[in-house]
């Protein structure tokens, strides 16, 4: 199908924040809960400005508490309403308990995570663990690098979490400061495109209404419990197939997007060695691999965009090609095998049955906002060939950019 | 959803609708007085209600799958988020009537609470959703004055001296509950001031309640009940008990029975007439040897609780509303 734009997009200057903001006013959003902490409220303060201008029509409820916040969003959606909701750093992990709910009841809550660090010690900077924190309990999480990614994805967010097939929460993660303050030139579609691609939510048989009195989250125990996380576990299976199709779809209406919809590979075709992270890491990382190749030097870099669902297939696929990967997590998980980070770990791990293994080396690196500098990927590309070389991977030299 | 669903007020026992909308198929224990409240609650709405509950006996002694015994659309809260429920379930539906989304109807929206969830973990919830005059939803709490369903532990709401699992009396420290019970509805109306309803009930009092659960549903914006729930396992009573244990906490003035309409109070019942002079308060000695919880219980004690609802009534800003004595100069 070819892309028919009836009206030609606009084109603004707008941070990663604001483009999600436009997305909620595109996809007629009905209720939104907010809750300051930074750096994600900035969403939000686009959001409440949108509202009072009367471009956008909304329940827009400010909440005592994160944990509020969360529980609204999770309510209203049992109605039948499309939400959307964020936070960042400690706040998302004050709203623990009703993020785990959220997922166990398959209510397709679609969140921003502004991704911080989890102080104490005070740092407002960029860190994954707030986000990865749901990545076992049935929250579809994805890694945006732009304004223009976090437009797109919001939208395809609610398409994908509200099909039946799924009915599964989405949190789209942007990297405090790097994508949620910093302003890019986005296109923003014709809202007669967002609504072509775009249905309302229908609940069906399991909305919570007079006229289907049902009961929902009744006390299973161990009679049923398993059977129920099973269907989950069935929700997320299928969701891969849907992100699939609802990026193939997107590519169709609007023109853009990554080929892949789970990753996206930069400089990697004959490739020896390759760095391999998520968000805003891409941009520092692509300024050096692009650099190391003017000398010659075979770099390439390969960005997750979905990290749950994890691509399994096509992960392993695309990264067996090369000789060694590096990972670069801007997260720690300590005592982890290896000491490694998250994604890490799930990289290697998806790796393991694969017939060509290559090398895979944690880095940590960036953490609570750290720049990654170009320097600094150089460092790691020494190591890596120098593991190649040696056929030993140097574990002191893990941690990228700090102070012994 | 502008307009209330019509509920009248219900003149005389007899006029009480015979439809259940909380039937068999809960487990609560014999002679459970929230099991009651639960009953009266939906009783009174109606079948456009929807109901969410917070985790407790409500929830886990009540609402089991393939033997649910809600008639009406009934959803879990988490234990700290009645108030939460509420705002969202009225927010959605709000919205979605508003955007032509649902058909726009009358919908009763309910959560309900105990008082481990409502008086302790929920009450920056509670007291938020009482903040948005736009939302219309009532907040109940059933109070049986304990966490019940985790065993019977101490709450926010547990009374002075009770024995509970983590206030048991010992050898050493007889009274391990040495605080007093909070005062909700006392506290939410003095911050509040945009709730055009409060209301303290007690399940003994069947048509007293029911009307409070009718004013509270067709009053318009956030509104809230405290019921007081007598809870033969962790009062530690024999179960035939129930009935007349809640007219005890009311006859002693212990529970006072009593409304905020619009800012005004007004008291009920046997409240009321006590007040008025009309009726005596019975010594709430009667009420505390009738359960186990307080069988350890000195005449000291007895004396020293006495002497607090003596405050309550002779002190207080009205009789157990709020613990503020106005002076005169
Ligand atoms: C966040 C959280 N903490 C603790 C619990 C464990 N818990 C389940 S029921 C319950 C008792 C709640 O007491 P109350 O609200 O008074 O209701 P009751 O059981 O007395 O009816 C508790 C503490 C829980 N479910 N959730
Ligand atoms: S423990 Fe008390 S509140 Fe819980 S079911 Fe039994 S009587 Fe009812
Ligand atoms: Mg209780």
């Amino acid at each position: 199908m070819s892309t028919t734009i009836e009206k030609p997009e606009q084109e603004l200057l707008i941070s990663g924040s604001e483009a999600i903001a436009i997305a909620c006013s595109m996809a007629d959003v009905d209720v939104i809960t907010a809750y300051p902490i930074r750096p994600y409220d900035t969403v939000m303060q686009y959001v409440s400005r949108l509202v009072a201008d009367g471009e956008m029509d909304c329940e827009f409820i400010v909440a005592e508490s994160e944990h509020s916040q969360f529980e609204i969003v999770k309510h209203a959606s049992a109605v039948g309403a499309r939400v959307f909701c964020g936070s960042s750093g400690v706040g998302w992990f004050y709203a623990f308990e009703a993020l785990a709910v959220t997922a166990g009841l398959r209510l397709p809550v679609v969140a921003m995570v502004g991704n911080r660090a989890l102080d104490d010690p005070g740092a407002f900077g960029t860190e994954h663990n707030d986000a990865l924190a749901v990545r076992d309990l049935g929250w579809m999480l994805n890694w945006v690098a732009t304004a223009q990614e976090a437009l797109d994805t919001a939208l395809m967010a609610w398409r994908i979490a509200e099909d039946p097939r799924v009915f599964l929460p989405c949190a789209i993660s942007a990297d405090g400061s790097f994508l949620t303050h910093s302003q890019v030139l986005t296109n923003v579609p014709d809202k007669s495109l967002v609504d072509k691609f775009l249905p309302r939510y229908d609940r069906g048989d399991k909305v919570l209404h007079p006229d289907n009195p049902i009961t929902v989250a009744p006390q299973v125990n161990e009679d049923w419990l398993m059977e129920i996380r099973r269907q989950t576990d069935d929700g997320m299976r299928r969701a891969k197939g849907v992100v699939e199709e609802v990026h193939e779809e997107f590519r169709d209406i609007f023109g853009r997007g990554t080929p892949s919809p789970f990753f996206e590979e930069y400089m990697t075709d004959d490739a020896e060695v390759v760095f391999v992270g998520m968000g805003t890491l891409a941009l520092p990382v692509r300024v050096a691999v692009r650099q190391m190749r003017e000398q010659g030097i075979k770099v390439g870099f390969v960005r997750i965009k979905w990290f749950r669902p994890f691509a399994t297939e096509e992960i392993k696929a695309c990264l067996s090609r090369f000789k060694a990967i590096g990972v670069v997590d801007r997260d720690y998980s300590f005592g982890s095998p290896d000491f490694g980070g998250v994604l890490y770990n799930d990289i290697r791990a998806a790796l393991y049955d694969s017939e060509k293994k290559p090398l895979v080396i944690s880095f940590i690196a960036g953490l609570g906002g750290r720049e990654v500098r170009g320097q600094n990927v150089v460092e790691m590309k020494d190591v890596m060939y120098e593991a190649l070389a040696t056929g030993k991977i140097d574990r002191d030299k893990q941690w990228i950019g700090v102070r012994r | 959803m502008t307009q209330m669903v019509d509920l009248p007020q219900v003149r005389g026992v007899k006029n009480i609708p015979i439809e259940e909308m909380f039937t068999s198929g809960h487990r609560t224990c014999q002679g459970c007085e929230s099991a009651l409240t639960m009953r009266l609650m939906v009783k009174a709405a109606g079948d456009r209600t929807i109901v969410t509950g917070s985790t407790g006996c409500m929830y886990v002694a009540n609402t089991t799958y393939y033997t649910s015994p809600w008639v009406v659309p009934w959803m879990h809260t988490q234990l700290g988020s009645s108030g939460a429920a509420a705002t969202g379930t009225a927010a959605g539906l709000k919205a979605l009537m508003r955007k032509g989304k649902v058909k726009d109807e009358p919908i009763n929206v309910i959560s309900f609470c105990g008082d481990g969830g409502g008086i302790d973990m929920g009450l920056s919830g509670i007291s938020a959703s009482l903040t948005h005059p736009e939302y219309n939803h009532l907040v109940l709490l059933y109070d049986n004055e304990s966490y019940a369903n985790t065993d019977i532990q101490v709450s926010g709401s547990s009374p002075w001296g009770a024995n509970s699992t983590f206030s048991p009396p010992g050898k050493v420290h007889r009274i391990m509950n040495t605080r007093w019970k909070k005062n909700m509805v006392g506290m939410l109306a003095a911050g509040h001031p945009d709730c055009r309803y409060l209301a303290t009930s007690c399940g003994s009092y069947g048509l007293d309640m029911t009307n409070k659960l009718r004013r509270a549903l067709t009053i318009g914006g956030p509104t809230f009940i405290h019921s007081i729930d007598p809870c033969p396992k962790g009062w530690d009573y024999d179960p035939k008990f129930s009935h007349e244990l809640g007219m005890l906490a009311v006859e002693t003035g212990l529970w006072v029975l009593y409304e905020i309409v619009d800012g005004e109070l007004f008291l009920n019942g046997p409240s009321k007439a006590i007040a008025k002079g009309m009726k005596q308060r019975r010594p709430v000695e009667e009420y505390l040897s009738r359960q186990g919880r307080f069988a350890h219980f000195t005449e000291e004690d007895t004396k020293f609780v006495q002497s607090k609802v003596d405050d309550m009534w002779e002190r207080w800003w009205g009789p157990g509303v709020i613990p503020i004595n106005v002076k005169e100069d």
